[in-house]
C-alpha cells in the first residue's frame, strides 16, 4: 500500500510490539501487536495503528477503561464486549435504530458507528452512567412511571437519547419531542409512554400522562 | 378448601390497579440482562456463513483454511454437500473463535458452491406460480349463487398484505456451554424457557434434563422465537468441539429479516353480496397466500361475520423466501384485513354509514356481539364518529383529505399449562418459583400483584423466580395464553398456601380456618378484624420448615377464560398528490375479562397499535422476483414506524361488571389485528377509493387514485 | 467488517498523503455513519482507515458579507443547523439540514460526509456493485425491484439516486466545494462535483481517491428567496422519494432567476433548466408553480416500478417553489 511512499519511514514506537514481547516474555509467534507504527508523512510523524490489535484507553461514566481491540472494533462492540457494559444494544447496527445510543462529548450518538480508536478522548455516557449511585435519574422514573418500555430492548438506547435531547430542549414542546426522538425505533411500541415520560422529566419530574 | 376465584372488585389491593411494572429500573438503568448481554469468561464468537440463494444445493464445502486461522477454535457445518437449501440465508456452517473479528474473517474463509435450482419469491398472482401454487378445495356453506342472485348490490374487491417480518429488537440466538461432558447450559432468547430444554436436547443426545435453560429478559418475540434454532444446536456444538467453552452466537440483523420469521402474506378477491337495508346475504372469496415451503395458510374469512351464504377457494404459495412463523395473532391481520375492507367496500357502495352497516348485521358476530355493539358505542363517542364521518371521498379544497375507518377483531387467549411453586418460609417471607418468561408483556409484574394482592401484601414482600428451565414448568408465551396461565396457576398456589396458614394459625386466634383472611399483612377474623396477627406470626407456626405449595393451571375453579372482543377506529390525512397517510388519531376499546395490571395492560394496546401502523403503513419484505434476494434486510428500508410518526392514539380498557367475572383473559394478540384494516378503511373514506394492499405506501395510494380504485399497478 | 491500518493526521496534507491512488487502498472516515455500514457490509473494504477528524481547519463556519457562507467538511449536520448566523442568513439551509434523518445523524454526520455518502441503491448494498450488474453484466435495477431508483438520468449505465438533500439546496444556491489532494487546492460548482459513473470503477464524485473536501462556500442570498421540499413517508429516519430546492429571484413581482434542482431523482442531484425556464418571467401562483413542476420532469422515464416518483417530483418542485415565494424557510 503506502509503505513504499518515499517519505514514509517505520519505527517502533514507546509502546511498541518489540517491547511489549520483551515486557511480557511472549514468543515471537504470538500474533499480538499492542503498539503502533510511525510513518512521516508530509513533514511529519504520523503514528498507524492495526490491523491488529492495539491498546485503548476509553473514558466511559467518568471512568478510565483500558482495552486492546482491533481499528475495526467498534465503540459498541467495545463497550459491550471488553467493557462488559451491555446496556447499550447491538440491533440495526447500520446507524439506523438507536438502540446503541450514547452521549460523545455531549451529543448524541449511535455507537455502533463509531470506532473504538477514534472515541479516545472523548467522554462516554452510557446508559449506565445516568443513575446517581442508586438513584434513578429523573428521566429513568418517568420511563418507570409512564410505562415507557415493554420488551426494553430499545430502552436504553432511548433513555440517553431522552437524556441528550432534553439537555439541549429543556423546555420541549409535543412537536419537538416527536422531532428530536426520532433516531430511535421501538418494536413494540412504547411511543406513547416515552412521549409522556420525556414531557415528565422535562417538567422536573411533575407526573403526567400515563401515570 | 379454598374456593378458586378472584377477589370481589372491593377487596383488590393490587389486580386491576395501575401498577409500574417491577422491572423496570433493571430495564431502564441498563442493568438488566438478555441473553445477548451474557459475556461469560472465555467465550467464543460463534458466525454463521449462510446460503446467498434462495433454492441451491450444495456442492462442495471447503472449510480448511478458516480452520488453520489463529484463534478459530471450532467449525461445525449445519448442511453438508448434497443438502438443497430452501431459502437465501439459510445456516450452512458455523465457526467460533476466539473474539468476533475473528470469527467474521473466519466465516469469510469458508468456501461453499451450490447448484442453483429453479426458484419462485413471487406471491402477487397464483397464476404466476405455476407448480408452485397448491389449491385446496372449494369451501361452501349455504346457498351462495342464490344469494349473489338475489342479493341487490354485489361488491367486489382486491385486498392484501405483503410479507412482513418480525424484526424483534434482540435477534434471535444464544450463548451456548457445556458444563460438563452431558450437561449444557443455554442462554437462549426465546418465549418458551421450559419448552426449550427437551428441543436442546433432542439434537445434541443428552437426556432433557441436563440442559439448563436461562433467560432473564427477552428483547421481542412476537410468535418468532420458540426455538431453538439450527444456528442455537450449531453453538452447542461448536462449544462442544471447543471443550464446552461458552459460544455466543446471535444472528446479524440481516438473517434476521431474511430467516427468522415472518408473517405470511395473504390477498383475495372477494365478492360481497348484500340488500338494500344492510343486510349481509352472500360472501365470496378466492384466496392465496406464501409464506415458505409450507405456502401461506388460509386466514379465516370471513372475519367475525359468519355471512350465511360462502364459497371459499384458498390457494397457498409455496415460495423460497424464507420460513414463516407464527406472528401476533397468526391468520387474523389478514382475514381482518381482507374482510373489514370488503364490508366496508359494501357500506359504501350502497351508501350507508359502515358504523351502522356492522351494528346492523352484528348479529353474525355470535357470542361476543352485544360486547362488540358497547365497544363501537364507545369507540364512536371517542372518536366523534357521527361528527366526524362523511360518505366516501372527503370533499374539503385541497390536497390533504380526512378520512375516519373502523374494525372489529377476536382472539381467544385462554391460559396455558403452568405449574408454579409457592414457597412460604416461617419467617413468612415467599417466593414464587415458575420458568415462565417475561416478554415486556408485564408478566412479572401481574406474578407480583397476584401473590400479593392474594396473600394481603404488598408487592415489594414477593419475591419472584422465572426464566429458568429448572423451575416448574411453564407454557410458552404465544397466543396470548401466558397471562391466564399464569396468574390462574400463582393464584391457585396462593390460596392453597393461606388454607394451609389459616389451618395452622387459627387456634391461637380462637376461630375456625375459613373464619380468617389475610390483608394489610396481617392474618385476620374476618368481620373481627380486631383478632389478628401479623403475616410472620402467622407463618411462624408453619414451624421450622418452609411449605411449598404447587400451583396448577388449568386447574380447580374458573380463573381464567377465552375470547375477547374489541373494536378500533382511525382518523388519518391522505395527501392525494403524494400518496402520504398521516394517522391524526387511534381509539381502540377492548375486553380481557379481568385486567391484573391496568397499566401494563394498556400498554400492550398502545404497542399494537404502534406496530400495526407501522404494518399498515411501512413494513414490507421485499424480494427481488428473479434472485430471490430480500432487498431490505437492513433497518433502514424495512421500515417501522418512529414516535412522529404514530399521531394520538387513545386506549379504553372495557373492565369491570359483565367483564371481570369472566376471569383472566389474554390480551398479547386482540389489539394488533385490527390496525390495518382501520388505516385502511379511513383511506378509503378520506380519498373516495381502495387502496387495496397493505402497506399503504405512496405507490400504491398514488396508483389507486389513478385507476380511480382499480387493482394496482403493483401489488 | 474487514481488518485495516488507521491513522489520525492532524493536518491535511498528512490526510492526502496517508491515502492512496486507488479507492481500494484508503478511505476517509469522518462521521462514520455511512463508512461503517459500507464496510459492514463488505461493500467498501479498505486497507487503511484515514481519520480526518483531528483536522482542526476542516472545522468551522464563517459568514461574511461578502464571501458568504464558508462551512468547514467536518461541520455537523446539527452544527449547521443550530448555527445562529446561518439561521438569520441562510434559514433555507438551516432547516433543510434540520431535517435530515434524526438527532444521532445530524450528530455524527458531517457536510462532506453528506456531499460524499455513496447511494442507498439495494442492489449496490448487497454487493452487486455502483452499477448493480448481474453476471451477465445487465443491470438488475430497470426489471427489479425499482420503487426507490432513478426517473431522471436513468437510461444507464447508473440507476441509482443521489442521496444527498444538501447538494441539491447547494446547487440551487451556487455554492461550490473546494477539494484538497496532493496538488494542492481546487474549487469546483457543486454543481460539476457530482458525475454520473460510468463503469465500476468510477465513482459518483468528481473526487480523486486522494483528495478530499475541505469546505463548501455558498454565495450571500442577497435578495435570493429559496426553499426545499422533501417528499418523505416517516416523520424521521427515512430517505425522501422525491426532494427539491430551488432558488428565486423576484422582481416586479415576477421570477427574474431561478435555479431549481431535485434530489433523490437521478443518479446526480438534478437541475432542470426547463423548469427555471417555465419560471422565469412568471408571477409565482398555484398555476405556474405546478407548470414548473411539470416541466421539472421533462425526460423523465418510468422503470418498472417507481412511475409514482415523477409525479412526487413535480409536487415537491412545486411545494418548493410555492414555499420560497412565501418568504422562504423560516
Amino acid at each position: 500500500m503506502h509503505d513504499d511512499d518515499d517519505d514514509v519511514k517505520e519505527k517502533e514506537s514507546g509502546w511498541s510490539r518489540r517491547s511489549f514481547l520483551k515486557a511480557s516474555g511472549i514468543s515471537l509467534s504470538v500474533p499480538l501487536v499492542m503498539g503502533h507504527r510511525v510513518i512521516k508523512v508530509a513533514g511529519a510523524e504520523v503514528k498507524m495503528y492495526g490491523p491488529g490489535k492495539v491498546a485503548l484507553a476509553l473514558t466511559v461514566n467518568g471512568k478510565k477503561y483500558a482495552a486492546e481491540v482491533e481499528p475495526r472494533v467498534t465503540l459498541l462492540e467495545a463497550l459491550r464486549g471488553d467493557l462488559d457494559l451491555t446496556g447499550s444494544k447491538r440491533v440495526c447496527d447500520r446507524a439506523t435504530c438507536g438502540a446503541c445510543t450514547v452521549i460523545v462529548d455531549g451529543k448524541p450518538a449511535y455507537s455502533c458507528s463509531v470506532l473504538a480508536i477514534e472515541a479516545q478522548g472523548k467522554a462516554i455516557t452510557t446508559v449506565e452512567g445516568l443513575m446517581q449511585g442508586e438513584k434513578l435519574h429523573p428521566i429513568q422514573q418517568a420511563f418507570i412511571d409512564n410505562d415507557a418500555q415493554q420488551c426494553g430492548f430499545c430502552t436504553p438506547g432511548f433513555v440517553v437519547a431522552c437524556k441528550a435531547f432534553l439537555d439541549k430542549n429543556p423546555n420541549p414542546t409535543p412537536e419537538q419531542v416527536q422531532h428530536g426522538l426520532g433516531g430511535n425505533l421501538c418494536r413494540c411500541g412504547t411511543y406513547v409512554g416515552v412521549r409522556a415520560a420525556v414531557m415528565q422529566a422535562a417538567k422536573g419530574g411533575q407526573k403526567n400522562g400515563r401515570v | 378448601m379454598a374456593e378458586y376465584k378472584w377477589p370481589d372488585a372491593d377487596k383488590r389491593t393490587l389486580i386491576g390497579k395501575r401498577i409500574s411494572r417491577v422491572d423496570g429500573p433493571a430495564k431502564v438503568s441498563g442493568k438488566a440482562k438478555y441473553s445477548y448481554d451474557i459475556n461469560p469468561p472465555g467465550m467464543l464468537w460463534g458466525k454463521m456463513v449462510r446460503c446467498p440463494h434462495p433454492h441451491a444445493k450444495i456442492t462442495a464445502i471447503d472449510t480448511s483454511a478458516a480452520e488453520k486461522m489463529p484463534g478459530v477454535k471450532a467449525v461445525q457445518i449445519v448442511q453438508g454437500v448434497g443438502a438443497e437449501i430452501s431459502w437465501m440465508g439459510a445456516s450452512i456452517v458455523g465457526v467460533a473463535a476466539v473474539d468476533e473479528p475473528t470469527a467474521i474473517d473466519a466465516a469469510r474463509a469458508i468456501k461453499v458452491t451450490y447448484e442453483k435450482l429453479p426458484h419462485m419469491a413471487l406471491d402477487t398472482d397464483p397464476k404466476l406460480a405455476g407448480e408452485f401454487a397448491k389449491p385446496a378445495n372449494a369451501n361452501t356453506a349455504g346457498d351462495p349463487d342464490k344469494a349473489f342472485s338475489e342479493a341487490d348490490t354485489v361488491v367486489e374487491g382486491f385486498y392484501g398484505l405483503t410479507m412482513i417480518t418480525h424484526c424483534c429488537l434482540e435477534s434471535h440466538g444464544s450463548v451456548m456451554e457445556w458444563t460438563d461432558d452431558k450437561s449444557v447450559l443455554a442462554h437462549l432468547s426465546t418465549q418458551a424457557v421450559s419448552g426449550s430444554a427437551s428441543n436442546i436436547a433432542r439434537p445434541l443426545e443428552i437426556p432433557a434434563g441436563n440442559v439448563t435453560v436461562k433467560q432473564d429478559h427477552v428483547g421481542g418475540g412476537f410468535g418468532s422465537k420458540f426455538g431453538p434454532d439450527d444456528w442455537d444446536i450449531t453453538a452447542a456444538r461448536l462449544s462442544k468441539k471447543a471443550g464446552g467453552k461458552p459460544v455466543k452466537m446471535f444472528n446479524e440483523r440481516d438473517a434476521e429479516l431474511m430467516v427468522a420469521g415472518a408473517r405470511p402474506s395473504a390477498y383475495a378477491r372477494v365478492k360481497v353480496a348484500v340488500k338494500k337495508d344492510g343486510t349481509l346475504t352472500g360472501w365470496q372469496s378466492d384466496s392465496w397466500a406464501s409464506g415458505g415451503l409450507g405456502g401461506g395458510g388460509s386466514p379465516p374469512l370471513p372475519y367475525i361475520f359468519n355471512i350465511p351464504n360462502q364459497k371459499k377457494q384458498h390457494t397457498a404459495i409455496v415460495n423460497h423466501v424464507g420460513p414463516q412463523r407464527a406472528w401476533r395473532a397468526p391468520g387474523h391481520p389478514q382475514g381482518c384485513l381482507i374482510t373489514m375492507s370488503a364490508l366496508e367496500d359494501a357500506a359504501a357502495a350502497i351508501k350507508m354509514d359502515p358504523l351502522d352497516f356492522l351494528l346492523k348485521n352484528m348479529d353474525l358476530a355470535g357470542a361476543r356481539a352485544e360486547v362488540y355493539r358497547d365497544e363501537f358505542k364507545i369507540a364512536a363517542d371517542l372518536i366523534g364518529w357521527k361528527k366526524n364521518w362523511h360518505e366516501r371521498g372527503d370533499k374539503t379544497p385541497g390536497p390533504i383529505k380526512r378520512g375516519l375507518g373502523l374494525s372489529c377483531h377476536t382472539w381467544g387467549g385462554g391460559g396455558h399449562p403452568s405449574d408454579c411453586d409457592l414457597v412460604v418460609q416461617p419467617d413468612g417471607s415467599i417466593e414464587l418459583k415458575m420458568a415462565t418468561q417475561d416478554l415486556g408483556t408485564g408478566t412479572r409484574t401481574t406474578l407480583m400483584i397476584v401473590v400479593a394482592d392474594s396473600l394481603g401484601l404488598p408487592l415489594e414482600a414477593v419475591k419472584l423466580s422465572i426464566g429458568d428451565s429448572r423451575l416448574p414448568a411453564s407454557g410458552g408465551s404465544g397466543g396470548s395464553t401466558t397471562i391466564a396461565g399464569v396468574s390462574s396457576s400463582a393464584r391457585r398456589a396462593s390460596l392453597d398456601a393461606l388454607d394451609l396458614i389459616f389451618a395452622k394459625a387459627a387456634p391461637a386466634l380462637d376461630a375456625k380456618p375459613e373464619e380468617l383472611e389475610a390483608v394489610g399483612g396481617t392474618v385476620r377474623v374476618k368481620n373481627n378484624p380486631s383478632k389478628s396477627m401479623s403475616w410472620a406470626q402467622a407463618c411462624a407456626k408453619l414451624g421450622a420448615m418452609p411449605i411449598t405449595v404447587r400451583g396448577k393451571n388449568p386447574g380447580p375453579g374458573n380463573l381464567g377464560s377465552q375470547g375477547v372482543g374489541g373494536v378500533q377506529m382511525a382518523d388519518v390525512s391522505v395527501d392525494v398528490e403524494t400518496g402520504i397517510i398521516k394517522i391524526n388519531k387511534i381509539v381502540a376499546v377492548q375486553d380481557c375479562g379481568l385486567i391484573i395490571d391496568l397499566k401494563t395492560a394498556e400498554s400492550q394496546v398502545y404497542g399494537a397499535l404502534i406496530m400495526g401502523v407501522s404494518y399498515a403503513l411501512y413494513e414490507e419484505k421485499i424480494t427481488d422476483a428473479r434472485n430471490g434476494r430480500m432487498l431490505n434486510p437492513n433497518m433502514e428500508f424495512y421500515k417501522l414506524a418512529g414516535i412522529g410518526d404514530i399521531g394520538e392514539l387513545v386506549v379504553h380498557m372495557m373492565t369491570g361488571k359483565g367483564y371481570d367475572e369472566r376471569g383472566v383473559i389474554g390480551l398479547g394478540e386482540p389489539p394488533v389485528v385490527s390496525p390495518g384494516a382501520v388505516i385502511s378503511n379511513a383511506v378509503a373514506n378520506a380519498i373516495g377509493v381502495r387502496v387495496g394492499t397493505l402497506p399503504l405506501t405512496p405507490d400504491r395510494v398514488l396508483a389507486a387514485i389513478e385507476k380511480k380504485g382499480g387493482n394496482n399497478a403493483r401489488i | 467488517m474487514r481488518a485495516f491500518e488507521y491513522a489520525s493526521p492532524t493536518t491535511k496534507e498528512q490526510a492526502v498523503s496517508l491515502l492512496g491512488s486507488n479507492w481500494a487502498d484508503a478511505d476517509i472516515l469522518a462521521g462514520g455513519t455511512d463508512l461503517l455500514a459500507l464496510m459492514k457490509d463488505d461493500v467498501v473494504t479498505p486497507k487503511r482507515l484515514v481519520n480526518i477528524k483531528d483536522i482542526k481547519e476542516l472545522r468551522g463556519i464563517s459568514i461574511g458579507s461578502v464571501r458568504g457562507l464558508r462551512i468547514g467538511a467536518l461541520v455537523t449536520i446539527q452544527e449547521l443547523a443550530d448555527h445562529p448566523q446561518v439561521r438569520e442568513a441562510f434559514p433555507v439551509i438551516s432547516k433543510t439540514a434540520g431535517e435530515i434523518a434524526g438527532p444521532q445523524i445530524r450528530n455524527m454526520g458531517t457536510i462532506g460526509g453528506n456531499l460524499c455518502q455513496r447511494p442507498r441503491c439495494w442492489y449496490y448494498r448487497a454487493g452487486f456493485g455502483l452499477l448493480a450488474k448481474d453476471e451477465s453484466g445487465e443491470s438488475l435495477v430497470p426489471s427489479g425491484d425499482n420503487r426507490y431508483h432513478a426517473i431522471l438520468g436513468n437510461s444507464g449505465p447508473a440507476y441509482f439516486v443521489s442521496p444527498s438533500t444538501l447538494a441539491p439546496l447547494f446547487i440551487a444556491l451556487g455554492a461550490t466545494v473546494r477539494l484538497f489532494g496532493p496538488k494542492g487546492k481546487r474549487e469546483i460548482p457543486v454543481e460539476k462535483f457530482f458525475v454520473v459513473p460510468q463503469s465500476e470503477t468510477d465513482r459518483e464524485h468528481d473526487l480523486k481517491p486522494n483528495e478530499i473536501v475541505t469546505e463548501i462556500v455558498v454565495p450571500p442570498l442577497a435578495g435570493v428567496k429559496s426553499a426545499s421540499y422533501e417528499v418523505r413517508q416517516k416523520e424521521a429516519m427515512d430517505w425522501p422519494l422525491a426532494f427539491a430546492s430551488v432558488a428565486l429571484t423576484i422582481s416586479g413581482g415576477k421570477v427574474s432567476a431561478a435555479r431549481i434542482v431535485m434530489g433523490h431523482v437521478a443518479p446526480v442531484p438534478w437541475r432542470s433548466k426547463e423548469a427555471e425556464a417555465a419560471l422565469v418571467g412568471k408571477a409565482i401562483t398555484e398555476e405556474t408553480a405546478k407548470a414548473a413542476g411539470d416541466a421539472a420532469v421533462t425526460g423523465a422515464k418510468s422503470l418498472s416500478g417507481n412511475g409514482y416518483k415523477i409525479q412526487l417530483a413535480k409536487v415537491a418542485v412545486k411545494r418548493a417553489i410555492l414555499e420560497a415565494a412565501k418568504g422562504g424557510a423560516k
